[in-house]
């Protein structure tokens, strides 16, 4: 059988020295009663061809339609190196680095990785990762809650223009310690959250304000003036963004007068696949003096007893394998191989990389609107300025448009109209570096038969 | 083994106090605490001003292997802390009984130091703990 | 039958040791792998929103990236490369073609939210996945979502609060726990807003009946278990505990840690656990990553079914489809964006689907004859099981407490030397109820061979400390680097690199 490696002389022989008469008799301890009768229902093994086979027949039911949703997923090119690098065993087929000196490759890395997500998101520390950007929106909160001493409230600020999943999420997560979720909404004309609608909370127990930029529409909030209106009614300031549109964008330590004081977001724009959802990995960074609430596996540098550098994980002591019921969080395998391809990307790509894919994408976003609402009703909702991702309303319900333009194999985009009726009939659309101008014209000139007989 | 100041009063869980000529009292973990624990990393005391009732959780002293409360031995009020472990953690290991005082309080009743453990009581209960 | 063991030394003689820069020393400024993005072209922010100086991103050539990221994987230990006896963690064979598999193109480039109707081979994998998880676990439901056991673990106690409050019993905030539990499950049940009760373990391994029977009642939310437990043995009166919390309204949930002893051999819905979650990266034989990604798809009985986080993929009419709030209207609401780790999911399909019912059935067999086999064996040579009476499950403890006392040399000292010998260490430590443990889990992929070579080296480190202890204390000296400074590591934070700070 596959994977097992025992011939019938090793069974013999490693039953002899067990002194036990059958390898059936090693669960003598388990009452016969429990024992399985037959998984019937498991069906019978399949060889590596035969597998293969199958996975390629499913794959190939699904194709490989043009995409154009973003909505916190995002397709861009992954150098070939990227994953050919992290699906080497030694990094494949590793685990936690337990053991530092047998880790120093992952520790490093991860080093190395820390390093670059502070800068990027212009903070000092970051940790090694979390699930997701999700997720990894909850951990903010909560380590917020912890963070702030002199506030009591635990009420969360959160934008309506915040990805609306990411706040499920934080409910998911966090309501059963006792979080209170408040929305904030955005201002219809521009899609943008304004300072003003956050005054009727002036002079309140606000534990922390969360700012998504670019927001969920795509657009670009105006995180300076946010950002100060929580410092000055002594609110931490949380901000959740796009690690790639950092390349063009201020960072969240540079915002406001004093900058944020918990960045998060999904680092999945970095060199990892859209996968069919996951995995991806959630990233945080914040100020120096939150650290020690700062969720998450953390990676030092030290020195050995010859005195040479290396590194190791540290603060272990807030985790859970040691505070247990008082640890930070109950994190504990986290999303390693992720990190090991967002590292290798960014190197790869650097700054200016990134800078020119960001821009590329934000370029490819404006000639998609300009070609889709040249199309009869179609319409962009909101004109401001954005990075690669606008809303637009149609004049039909978008739900049977986005099926028939998956028939002709074409993903337009995603549907808002559950979580944002007050929008109309509206999809939330997105182009990256990877959306040729033949890709857009191939989705506009869809759409337009699409729409043609509706 | 270490010696302990008569004039210490204990909880089983390893914290002393120390009744100072004032009227307020100084808290500290003991020797064997701190041995126990190992080299202390980061000390996190409470606030100015905090009100702390008898057993309730005041500080945590944590060290590479382990993170641990430190309960008050009595009720009161905060009015000061040890701003030193600050930069200098190791304090505690090196002078438990002393430069690593961690906290002190303005007692809300004096009697809450009658019912702790004296010096010998306590060198006792470390001597059982060893068994 | 004692079988003798043959003489063997450490693996390296102080030969070259490996060492990589940062890769930031690498950089020169201007430097790039233009092959890899487009050409500039403007774009456009507003002022006081654009970025004004560049992150601290290096500057390389692809060369220089690719040799860097090499070198620095040459320095792991890992599965591939190293017997990997890490217990409690699973560290089998990590089958190539799971990932050829998952990683085919369509799967790869296809976005979460594209529609039902043009996702339907993944949906058939992830469909069948659920199915065979729920029948090999003895479970009515299956949700994929968690992305590692810690999020399994909390859809656990979160379903279960959530089964209470919907039932108006909102006193029940109390979570059971043995003291010999992994640290998540008090750190999860905190996460849920309930108060642990932890009760303590027997000297023979298995739970304390009487504590428990103290310990339950009208608080009781329910109890965490593991089975085998942490301790490596499995709890024989289990259907006794599951009687004991039911009856005081409690409901059981299984810490599918060490699902490896008995799958295929035994069901813990059989057992009579409410709610499970299983770590694919354990079990299922998905890759560990260097920490990551896992997966902690749980499962549900009845009682539970209405609360699974979603999404949960559906089958109506041959047709798949996410299920969601609108479907699952109690359930406990989504953990995260998307649907889990799809890309870790299809690898454990493919692997379950390569076992088959035979394979599964082994599973168990054979990783507990290695278990056991390494346990008699290491017997014989005068170790000291920590449970010498029980069987071992698919993990033992063997305990170094008397060569600590006699020799002063500890299992840290243990685990290092054995790094030393080439061999990644077992976990050290943990159960934290057994002073001076290691805990051994060789896994069923390993063969009779590299346990006899691992149980010779820790014959030939047990010579060692006897002659010379302070050799083991100072191992390891063949590694890129000695043993660490953790207490410089959590003082003198260097978290991040700082180019005018140092000059290593």
């Amino acid at each position: 059988m596959p994977f097992i490696p025992h011939t019938q002389a090793d069974v013999d022989e490693m039953l002899a020295a067990i002194g036990a008469d059958s390898i059936d008799a090693l669960f003598d301890e388990i009452p016969a009663a429990l024992r399985i009768k037959s998984l019937a229902g498991i069906p019978e093994a399949l060889n590596e061809m035969q597998i293969g086979r199958l996975m390629q027949t499913r794959a190939q039911r699904d194709g490989r339609p043009l995409n154009f949703i973003g909505a916190g997923a995002y397709e861009h090119h992954i150098p070939a190196a990227v994953w050919s690098i992290v699906t080497r065993g030694e990094f494949y087929s590793a685990y936690t680095p337990y053991q530092a000196e047998a880790s120093q490759g992952t520790l490093q890395l991860l080093y190395e990785y820390q390093t670059m997500m502070a800068s990027l998101t212009g903070m000092q520390v970051s940790n090694a990762s979390l699930y997701d950007g999700a997720s990894a929106l909850a951990e903010a909160c909560l380590m917020a809650v912890r963070a702030h001493r002199r506030s009591k409230s635990a009420r969360i600020l959160v934008p309506a223009a915040v990805n609306p999943i990411y706040l499920e999420v934080a409910r998911a997560i966090a309501e059963g310690q006792n979080l209170n979720f408040e929305i904030v909404p955005y201002e219809p004309g521009s899609g943008t959250t304004q300072p003003a609608s956050l005054d009727q909370y002036g002079g309140q127990d606000i534990t922390a304000v969360v700012v998504q930029q670019p927001n969920f529409f795509g657009l670009l909030e105006d995180v300076d003036a946010i950002t100060d209106w929580a410092h000055t009614n002594n609110a931490l300031a949380i901000a959740v963004v796009n690690p790639l549109s950092l390349a063009l964008l201020k960072p969240p330590g540079e915002w406001g007068a004093k900058g944020v004081d918990i960045v998060v977001g999904d680092g999945q724009p970095l060199g990892v696949p859209m996968s069919s959802g996951g995995p991806f990995f959630g990233f945080m960074t914040t100020r120096m003096e939150h650290v020690r609430q700062m969720p998450g596996r953390i990676i030092g540098r030290t020195l050995d007893l010859d005195g040479k550098p290396g590194f190791t994980l540290t603060l272990q002591a807030r985790e859970q394998h040691i505070r247990r019921s008082k640890a930070t969080s109950n994190i504990c395998t986290n999303q390693g191989l992720l990190v090991t391809a967002a590292t290798i990307h960014m190197s790869l790509l650097g700054s200016e990389g990134l800078e020119n894919v960001a821009a590329a994408s934000q370029a490819q976003t404006t000639k998609l609107i300009a070609a889709l609402t040249k199309i009869k009703g179609v319409k962009l909702a909101f004109s401001g300025p954005r990075f690669h991702e606008a809303v637009l309303q149609l004049e039909h319900s978008v739900e049977p448009v986005l099926e028939a333009l998956a028939r002709k194999n074409v993903i337009g985009g995603f549907d808002l109209t559950r979580r944002y009726p007050e929008l109309g009939n509206a999809l939330l659309v997105c182009a990256t570096e990877m959306r040729t101008d033949e890709d857009i014209a191939t989705y506009a000139a869809a759409l337009q038969a699409v729409l043609a007989q509706v | 083994m270490s010696s302990i100041p008569s004039d210490l009063k204990f909880l089983d869980s390893h914290e002393w106090a120390r009744l100072e000529s004032d009227g307020t009292v100084t808290i500290g973990i003991s020797d064997h605490a701190q041995g126990a624990l190992g080299d202390l990393v980061f000390v996190e005391v409470p606030e100015v001003g905090k009100a702390l009732t008898k057993g309730g959780a005041a500080a945590v002293v944590e060290s590479v292997k382990a993170a641990s409360d430190v309960y008050s031995p009595v009720s009161g009020e905060v009015i000061a802390a040890n701003e030193a472990l600050g930069a200098a953690p190791e304090l505690v290991n090196t002078d438990p009984y002393g430069q690593g005082w961690l906290f002190k309080i303005k007692p809300a009743n004096k009697g809450e130091l009658d019912q702790l453990l004296t010096a010998t009581a306590y060198e006792k209960v470390v001597a059982d703990e060893a068994h | 039958m004692r079988l003798p063991c043959k003489p063997c030394s450490p693996k390296y003689d102080h030969g070259e040791v490996m060492s990589e820069q940062l890769i930031f020393k690498h950089s020169r400024p201007g430097r790039s792998a233009p092959g890899q993005y487009p050409q500039a072209v403007a774009s456009e922010v507003p002022e006081h929103l654009r970025r004004r100086k560049r992150a601290a991103l290096p500057e390389v050539s692809e060369l220089q990236a690719v040799r860097h990221f090499t070198r620095l994987s040459q320095l792991n230990f890992s599965i591939d490369t190293h017997f990997y006896p890490l217990g409690s963690c699973t560290m089998k064979y990590n089958p190539r073609a799971c990932n050829a598999f998952a990683m085919l193109p369509e799967f790869l480039g296809r976005h979460p939210f594209g529609p039902s109707s043009s996702g339907q081979g993944f949906l058939e994998c992830m469909f069948e996945l659920q199915e065979m998880l729920k029948e090999v676990t003895g479970m009515k439901g299956v949700s994929l979502t968690p992305m590692a056991g810690a999020q399994g673990e909390f859809a656990g106690v979160a379903m279960i609060r959530a089964y209470h409050k919907a039932r108006g019993d909102l006193a029940r905030t109390e979570i059971i726990v043995p003291d010999a539990a992994h640290g998540t499950n008090p750190a999860t049940a905190t996460m849920c807003g309930c108060t642990v009760v932890e009760i303590p373990s027997l000297a023979n391994g298995d739970i304390d009946l009487d504590a428990l029977k103290q310990a339950v009642g009208p608080k009781t939310a329910g109890i965490m278990l593991t089975n085998p437990s942490t301790l490596g043995v499995f709890e024989r009166r289990i259907q006794e505990v599951a009687r004991i919390v039911h009856e005081a309204g409690g409901l059981l949930y299984y810490d599918g840690a060490n699902l490896n002893a008995i799958l295929g051999k035994v069901r813990p819905g059989d057992m009579g656990f409410d709610v499970i979650h299983m770590n694919l990266h354990k079990t299922f034989s998905t890759p560990h990553g260097g920490g990551g990604p896992g997966s902690g798809a749980v499962g549900v009985g009845q009682r539970l079914l209405p609360f699974m986080p979603i999404p949960v993929v559906g089958k109506e009419n041959g047709v798949f489809r996410w299920l969601d709030e609108r479907d699952l209207p109690q359930s406990i609401g989504r953990l995260s964006a998307f649907m889990g780790n799809a890309g870790v999911l299809l690898r454990a399909y493919v692997y379950m689907r390569m076992l088959g019912r035979a394979g599964m059935q082994r599973v168990a067999e054979f990783s507990a004859l290695n278990a056991n086999y390494l346990l008699a064996r290491l017997r014989q040579e005068g170790f000291d099981a920590a449970y010498p009476d029980r069987r071992a499950s698919h993990e033992f403890i063997i305990t170094i407490k008397r060569q600590a006392r006699e020799l002063g040399v500890t299992a840290m000292d243990f685990a290092k030397r054995l790094l030393d010998y080439g061999f990644h260490a077992p976990t050290t430590y943990f159960p934290l109820l057994v002073p001076e443990c290691l805990l051994i889990e060789p896994t069923e992929t390993e063969a009779k061979q590299d346990l006899d070579a691992f149980i010779a080296a820790l014959v030939s480190i047990q010579a060692e400390a006897e002659q010379d202890a302070a050799k083991v204390k100072g191992a390891p000296y063949t590694l890129p680097v000695r043993r660490l400074d953790d207490v410089r590591a959590a003082k003198q934070l260097d978290l991040t690199y700082k180019p005018e700070v140092q000059s290593a």
